[in-house]
């Protein structure tokens, strides 16, 4: 026995630091850290109407024309992973954030960054893959461009793409559209991005047959709003999962939001991957799925037409809108008991414990 | 998925629970022991389905949440040494040092790295002779043969740049340090289902006899738990006090020989610093002297840190503004005022347990049940 | 510490036991895993992994046991069927203390 009994009442419970006077890489992962990033920084010093709604893309109008206009920045490390790589995925991102607000994408600029040494081959693979997507996606890349950093300080290539698109004048999507009552749809399964891309990455090396996700979902769209006016929020839950997505949506529309564990879609090997690391589906991230909030009388008809559509053939209506604690995301176990499912901190880390 | 599906099926798990709330005639207050555990436990609502006199208390989380302050500090700094690569588990990344977490320091230019196996450590020294890496060893005895492996591996070949920071902690003297606190109402444990394993569980037989209490190794998923409070439960109605084993299908008395011989052969047990807690007897492991050259803390000797645990707990940090109870990533969830992790939680003056109450989404009070 | 997954060994490679590896299936994931502690372990068995270790071999039989305990538990309660009070618990005896 110790000569002075150490007291475990005075344990003490090591919370993750919130206040940082650095950027860590949990600040780009979409979870609490980012959304202090955004609240503390950008949002205060750049404010106005269109940035403080917080959508994923902006709609603005010019001369009659409803317009939406958004960026998104790939560092997607590996460059090259099953189901795509850092070009598709650009290309994908840029048209899917113009979609979620009900925009036809049409154009593109593409920004590269790439690093001193990184081989050309490889930097025409990417292209190539990014013209093909542009292609298939009907969208063109009309400017573009390029700086080299020194070796060491770029890490390959990251790309940014900025695109434009234009929205119907009867189509008024937000995340603060979110209203008690409507239903929450998700277009098909969870993680398979995430663990894809993890299972590409050293240290963590595994083999599985799971491929990205990452596919342009502005002809699901499309299809979706022809079917419906009443489709209130479009999100694609990317970085963070669906968690994030819910939780931003519940957050900005100043509702409680409720799933069903038994709902959600997630392939088995996507399973079996997040069981070995530890790893929840709902915050790994997706590439082609999409979120969708739809008044409670249109839900079954917009089910109806996702189905009718590659990328939203399991298309399931996963929870509903409620009054409450706004913000509050819970979700029903398979055991009946509930759960909240809150943002992390940062990135969900693999777990031994 | 076999082995893991069946033991979630939510009939026999209600089922269960009819069962424990028909055996359950008074209160009876049960622990887990295992993070693991209480992650299966929150993730299930597992608290939700039980009889209201059924009260779980959580143990002290895990090895991640109890490794000293100092070694944590000793990591960041290691990390940050020119030449190192510092790998780790990914629970590590996040547990705050004095000043910063492992986050940080890979933000202030060290490389950190996150592995999946210690093994791949192993591996990346072997494969960078110009770098040395570095292992940070944490975990319960589950987690000390993979650790002794690598390290027992990295001699066998001869590398002379490898090494591991080691911050083993033991299981029996965490439960008896809890057991002799005067302020303990815990009377029966759930066990480390694969702590044990590993070591079995010839070991907890003198604990239940000493003080008294049933013990019943444990499993992860939500069955095994709801059939290990059945046990527990049972136990403390009929007055016995035993060691049972509900996870017998992984289990045996004598735990994994091949596995205690490694670690015998590369680790001792030693006195450890808990963080909060102070030192416990004999309460952890070390790498044996012929090890020397493979122990972190000998290789970058820097002598004792000064180091300082913020000084309010996290109470104070939380009105300072600095944490806020919902950046806890267990806050709501795994840590609530009926089941609390760690001190703030349980204080009804703590400003978490406050937050949680009042303000925190308008749900909740002291005797409700979670939203 | 406590996460450890259950996977179906697929093949296994190595000779000398403190060196054999098995190509581990988790629910179509693979993953090489060693079995330097589960020197008994044959393609086919189940394992629980652990860091990529083999910590155990799972008793397929006490697994069964287990579960049909379980489920008969379950079922028993559904009907109301289930005496109050003691019964004897077969989990208990089996593996207490051997």
């Amino acid at each position: 026995m110790p000569e002075t009994a150490a007291d475990v009442a005075a344990f003490v419970c090591p919370a993750p630091v919130a206040v940082r006077d650095r950027i860590v890489l949990g600040h780009g992962s979409g979870g609490r850290l980012s959304a202090n990033l955004l609240r503390d920084i950008f949002l205060p010093l750049f404010s106005n109407p269109v940035l403080d709604r917080m959508d994923d893309q902006a709609v603005v109008e010019i001369g009659g024309s409803r317009l939406a206009f958004t960026t998104d920045s790939f560092v997607v490390k590996p460059l090259f992973f099953p189901g795509g790589d850092i070009g598709s995925l650009a290309v994908h991102g840029t048209v899917n954030d113009l979609a979620m607000g009900g925009a036809k994408p049409l154009y593109l600029s593409a920004g590269f960054i790439v690093e001193e040494g990184f081989p050309v081959e490889d930097l025409r693979r990417i292209a190539e893959s990014m013209a093909q997507a542009a292609a298939n996606a009907g969208v063109a890349i009309v400017t573009g461009d390029t700086k080299v950093v020194e070796r060491g300080k770029g890490d390959g290539v990251f790309i940014n793409t900025t695109g434009i698109g234009v929205v119907a004048a009867d189509v008024r999507m937000s995340a603060d559209g979110a209203r008690p009552g409507d239903v929450v749809i998700l277009s098909g399964s969870i993680g398979d991005h995430g663990v894809a891309i993890l299972a590409s990455r050293e240290g963590l090396e595994f083999e599985t047959t799971v491929v990205s996700d990452s596919a342009p979902l502005h002809g699901l769209v499309a299809r979706m709003l022809s079917v419906s006016r009443k489709i209130r929020v479009l999100r694609d839950p990317t970085r963070g999962g669906v968690s994030s997505t819910l939780n931003e949506i519940a957050e900005q529309s100043r509702v409680t939001i409720g799933i069903e564990e038994k709902k959600i879609p997630v392939r088995d090997e996507v399973r079996g991957a997040c069981e070995l690391l530890g790893l929840d589906p709902l915050y790994v991230a997706n590439e082609g799925k999409l979120v969708a909030i739809v008044a409670a009388e249109d839900a079954d008809t917009v089910l109806g037409a996702m189905r009718g559509h590659p990328l939203g053939a399991d298309a399931v209506a996963i929870g509903t809108v409620g009054e409450g604690s706004a913000g509050l995301v819970t979700m029903r176990t398979a055991f009946g008991s509930s759960r909240i499912v809150d943002l992390l901190p940062g990135d969900q880390l693999p777990r031994i414990c | 998925m076999k082995y893991v599906d069946e033991y979630r099926d939510p009939q026999i798990a209600h089922g269960l629970a009819e069962k424990i709330a028909r055996t359950a005639t008074k209160p009876w207050v049960l622990m887990e022991v295992c993070g693991g555990q209480t992650h299966t436990l929150m993730r299930y609502g597992i608290g939700d389905l039980l009889p209201k006199g059924i009260e779980l208390v959580h143990g002290p989380g895990c090895p991640v949440c109890v490794t000293p302050l100092e070694l944590i500090d000793k990591a960041i700094r290691i990390a940050g040494l020119p030449d190192v690569t510092f790998t780790s588990y990914g629970d590590m990344l996040r547990v705050p040092g004095s000043h910063t977490d492992l986050f940080g320091a890979r933000a202030n230019g060290a490389d950190v790295r996150i592995v999946y196996s210690p093994m791949d450590a192993v591996k990346i020294a072997r494969e960078n002779p110009a770098r040395h890496v570095v292992f940070f060893g944490v975990g319960f005895e589950t987690t000390a043969p993979a650790n002794a492996m690598a390290v027992w591996q990295a001699k066998r070949e001869g590398l002379t740049n490898f090494s591991m920071l080691v911050s083993h902690v033991l299981v029996p003297p965490a439960m008896r340090l809890i057991l002799e606190s005067p302020s303990n109402r815990v009377q029966g444990f759930i066990g480390p289902g694969h702590v044990c394993t590993i070591m079995g569980f010839s070991e907890y037989d003198a604990i239940a006899r000493d003080f008294g209490v049933p013990i019943v190794v444990g499993g992860f998923e939500p069955l095994d738990l709801l059939e290990a409070i059945f046990m527990l439960v049972s136990q403390l109605e009929e007055g016995r006090a035993e060691v049972e084993n509900q996870y017998s299908r992984s289990v045996e008395f004598h735990g994994n020989a091949a596995a205690q011989k490694v670690m015998r052969e590369v680790f001792e047990v030693s006195d450890r610093k808990w963080r909060g807690i102070g030192e416990i007897a004999e309460s952890g492991l070390v790498l044996r002297g012929e090890y020397a050259a493979y122990d972190a803390e000998r290789v970058f000797d820097m002598g004792p840190l000064e180091v300082e645990e913020p000084r309010e707990c996290i109470s104070a940090l939380v009105l300072q503004g600095q944490k806020k109870p919902i950046d806890c990533s267990a806050f709501g969830t795994k840590c609530t005022p009926m089941t609390p992790l760690g001190a703030p939680m349980v204080s009804t003056e703590g400003a978490c347990a406050a937050w949680y109450q009042y303000k925190r989404h308008g749900l909740v009070t002291v005797e409700g049940a979670h939203a | 510490m406590c996460l450890a997954v259950p996977g179906r060994v697929l093949t296994i490679e190595g000779d000398d036991p403190a060196f054999r590896s098995a190509h581990v299936d988790f629910c179509g994931v693979r993953k090489t895993v060693s079995l330097s502690f589960t020197p008994e372990v044959q393609a086919g068995d189940y394992v629980l992994v652990h860091v990529g270790f083999a910590i155990s071999r799972i008793d397929e039989e006490e697994a069964r046991r287990t579960f049909e305990y379980l489920k008969h538990i379950g079922a028993l309660e559904e009907e109301g069927l289930a005496p109050p009070g003691a019964e004897v618990n077969h989990r208990a005896e089996g593996r207490a203390a051997s």
